[in-house]
């Protein structure tokens, strides 16, 4: 019997980079402090050493700078990869990632694309204040020409990277600081993960719960809690926001009549809501309760721990929306 | 006793960029070139003047929408700049572009065509008059949004780098021209395209199309030390030099050192490039911020006539010969107005093109424009 071996999701980040930079030559990584620091976070640690200054790219502070850049070396078929430390910091660089990248292929008739991946930390939870906190799916997934990836676990950070290097377009991809500790299985053979495809995480009759990227931890918590309760949940990870495998939902949808869906974004006009319309556009005469959705409150991220833990679209929450989409409450 | 700052140790006063002295402007370099050649350049700078000519009538019949901006006046600096360079180092602009996708060798029907949103256009219809792209002739746009195109700049000059060293394992061998107006040097992007290029030794100069003003507002208004503005150039360690953009053999003599100088030691360079727009900042704009001496005094140095003057004083040029000129280049543009007249629409199946490179859900995958189709001829051109 084989042992599976687990490792770190920064670790699997770090072997979809790698693999894919010994794979292609036109495959570099640039940022804040990805080659001589070893990364702000660790992910591209031994990078630097394995490929060299001129593929492990230090950068200044200047994410519209190095954003931009890196968008003029992909016009010419180069493949970057761009490290922001926090998908906070994009902001910065909303011009050249949001103006650039994504309108590129169609402003040009389809003469330059830009195959490029800007990836990096998303979202709240380790109490950093508002202006480091921010889920950026919302805004930018609004933005036609760009792909959207959100992995869960190590397995699909793994996979999903690897295919978002070699995808054609611009992809941004979601990654998280409170899971980049968390172990899972990942095979030492080369896999990779089709985009579009969500994965049922757990079988279940009752609900159908949609989620992305660190909140389907949120909604496994909850499918527990109300197994208890004997509420029986589906719990579905989507892992890419663009394209949205939303066949998958419906197709879950039909079956438990009842959907909630948890997003980390803030809850006016999020994926949140745009999953909702989509279902009840396609699940109308199945449902047998209006969708219900679980988000961020609608405020700044909060500092103090509790408020920030209140604040987040935790488990309690996804039990109340469950409990209240099944009446049972 | 004087007291020593404290600094770290990790080389926060060792200099790290300090410019090398760039290839100096060399006075009579364009002289030397063959008369063939410098016809080339005054019928590349005639066909710009005539297009825009024809492109402001176009737009005031209504033929052309959204924003435009012509480029009389800046001929030389177009023409000189793309002389300088190899035809395969890469181009970059801002919106004012039809003038460098012209001297770049963009053949005038599909630019026409690009302003008219039709099909035949360089970019299919999709990118109008701000966005021209030529990947054939290595122009990497045509770019809306003021100072954006300077990181691309950068980028641009680090990919060629890229490509010859770590792809090819050789010697990085080209140069890119990155082209922004003055009122671009008070963006953020700018400065942090700058630093880069300074930092990361990249093989990209900083043409600085300064026309003195950024739409309404004269440079002295929006810009510090816009009476040298080398010293913006000086902070990021990079060379600068100042050229007068009013005559393409200033232009060629400023350019061509620099260019050569950048492609050998691999590192950055800044133009002043001392130009004047004889038009508004676009076609909506009755230029009340400043005078019509002033407007007459630039004017009175024309780049054409200036190179017509040095043509006729070397006896390479004649009246006839440049009337013939003229007639030539003014049968061309009235045909690229025809040829884009006569171009249809983009078909409404073009909406979801080019959107992904990948046909997923609604859209459609991508496909190069008439333009770079190697069965290209008039298909796209309707009726003739």
């Amino acid at each position: 019997m084989t042992v599976q071996r687990e490792i770190d999701f920064r670790d699997a980040l770090r072997e979809a980079m790698s693999e894919e930079m010994r794979r292609d030559k036109r495959v570099f990584l640039m940022g804040e402090e990805v080659a001589e620091y070893n990364g702000a976070y660790k992910v591209s640690r031994g990078m630097l050493e394995e490929f060299g200054p001129q593929r492990v790219i230090d950068t200044p502070i200047s994410e519209s700078g190095f954003a931009g850049l890196c968008i003029g070396a992909a016009m010419t078929g180069l493949r970057p990869v761009v490290e922001f430390m926090s998908w906070s910091f994009s902001l910065v660089a909303a011009d050249p990632i949001l103006n650039n990248a994504p309108k590129m292929l169609y402003m040009s008739g389809g003469q330059f694309g830009c195959p490029i991946v800007f990836r990096g930390n998303d979202g709240a939870g380790g109490q950093l204040g508002s202006t480091h906190s921010w889920c950026v799916e919302a805004l930018y997934a609004n933005v036609p020409g760009l792909k959207m990836a959100i992995p869960s676990d190590p397995y699909d950070a793994k996979g999903l990277l690897k295919t978002a290097i070699r995808d054609d377009n611009p992809v941004f991809f979601l990654e998280s600081e409170r899971l980049l500790s968390v172990k899972g299985p990942v095979p030492e053979a080369e896999y990779t993960i089709p985009f579009g495809q969500a994965l049922v995480r757990r079988r279940g009759t009752d609900a159908t719960i949609v989620s992305f990227g660190r909140p389907v931890h949120f909604c496994l918590e909850a499918a527990e809690e109300l197994a208890k309760e004997g509420i029986d949940c589906e719990v579905i990870d989507g892992r890419t926001i663009r394209p949205l495998d939303i066949d998958t939902i419906v197709e879950s949808v039909r079956r438990t009549s009842r959907c909630v869906v948890v997003d980390q974004s803030w809850p006016f006009a999020s994926i949140g809501s745009e999953i909702a319309a989509q279902v009840h556009q396609r699940c109308f005469d199945d449902l047998d309760n209006h969708v219900h959705r679980v988000h961020t409150d609608d405020v700044p991220t909060p500092y103090a721990w509790e408020l920030e833990q209140a604040y987040l679209p935790n488990a309690r929450k996804i039990c109340e929306a469950v409990r209240s989409v099944t009446y049972r409450q | 006793m004087t007291r020593t700052l404290p600094v770290s140790d990790a080389g926060s006063t060792r200099p790290n960029a300090v410019p090398a002295k760039a290839g100096t402007s060399r006075r009579g370099l364009a002289e030397q070139l063959p008369a063939e050649t410098l016809v080339g350049w005054l019928r590349d700078m005639m066909l710009i003047r005539e297009f825009e000519v024809r492109t402001m009538q176009a737009y005031q019949d209504k033929k052309i929408g959204g924003f435009c901006h012509v480029y009389i006046g800046q001929e030389a600096v177009a023409v000189g700049c793309t002389a300088a360079a190899a035809p395969t180092d890469p181009m970059v602009t801002a919106y004012r572009d039809h003038g460098h996708a012209l001297a770049r060798g963009m053949d005038p029907r599909h630019c026409m065509a690009e302003m008219f949103g039709r099909i035949g256009g360089c970019a299919k219809g999709k990118g109008g008059s701000m966005h021209m792209f030529d990947k054939a002739h290595h122009l990497y746009g045509g770019h809306g949004i003021v100072g954006a195109q300077t990181p691309l700049g950068a980028g641009l000059a680090f990919a060629t780098k890229y490509w010859d060293e770590v792809v090819n394992g050789g010697r990085s061998r080209s140069v890119t021209l990155c082209f922004l107006g003055d009122g671009a040097l008070n963006q953020g992007a700018f400065h942090e395209a700058m630093n880069l290029a300074g930092l990361m030794n990249l093989p990209v100069i900083y043409v600085v199309e300064n026309n003195g003003y950024s739409m309404g507002t004269a440079i002295g208004r929006g810009t510090t030390m816009a009476h040298d503005l080398s010293v913006k150039a000086a902070a990021y360690g990079i060379e600068a030099v100042v050229v007068d953009g009013m005559d393409v053999l200033a232009v060629y003599d400023g350019m061509k050192p620099l260019v050569d100088w950048c492609r050998e030691e691999c590192r950055p360079a800044f133009v002043d490039m001392r130009t004047y727009r004889y038009k508004g900042h676009s076609m909506s704009d009755p230029r009340k911020y400043r005078t019509r001496d002033e407007e007459e005094r630039f004017e009175s140095e024309d780049p054409i006539d200036r190179l017509v003057g040095h043509l006729e004083r070397r006896k390479a040029l004649d009246k006839e010969s440049l009337a013939e000129l003229n007639r030539d280049v003014k049968q061309q543009v009235r045909d690229s107005v025809k040829w884009a007249e006569a171009s249809p629409p983009p078909p409404i199946e073009e909406l979801f093109t080019d959107v992904y490179v990948d046909e997923w859900g609604p859209y459609r995958g991508t496909s190069l424009p008439e333009m770079l189709r190697e069965d290209a001829g008039d298909a796209g051109s309707g009726k003739q």
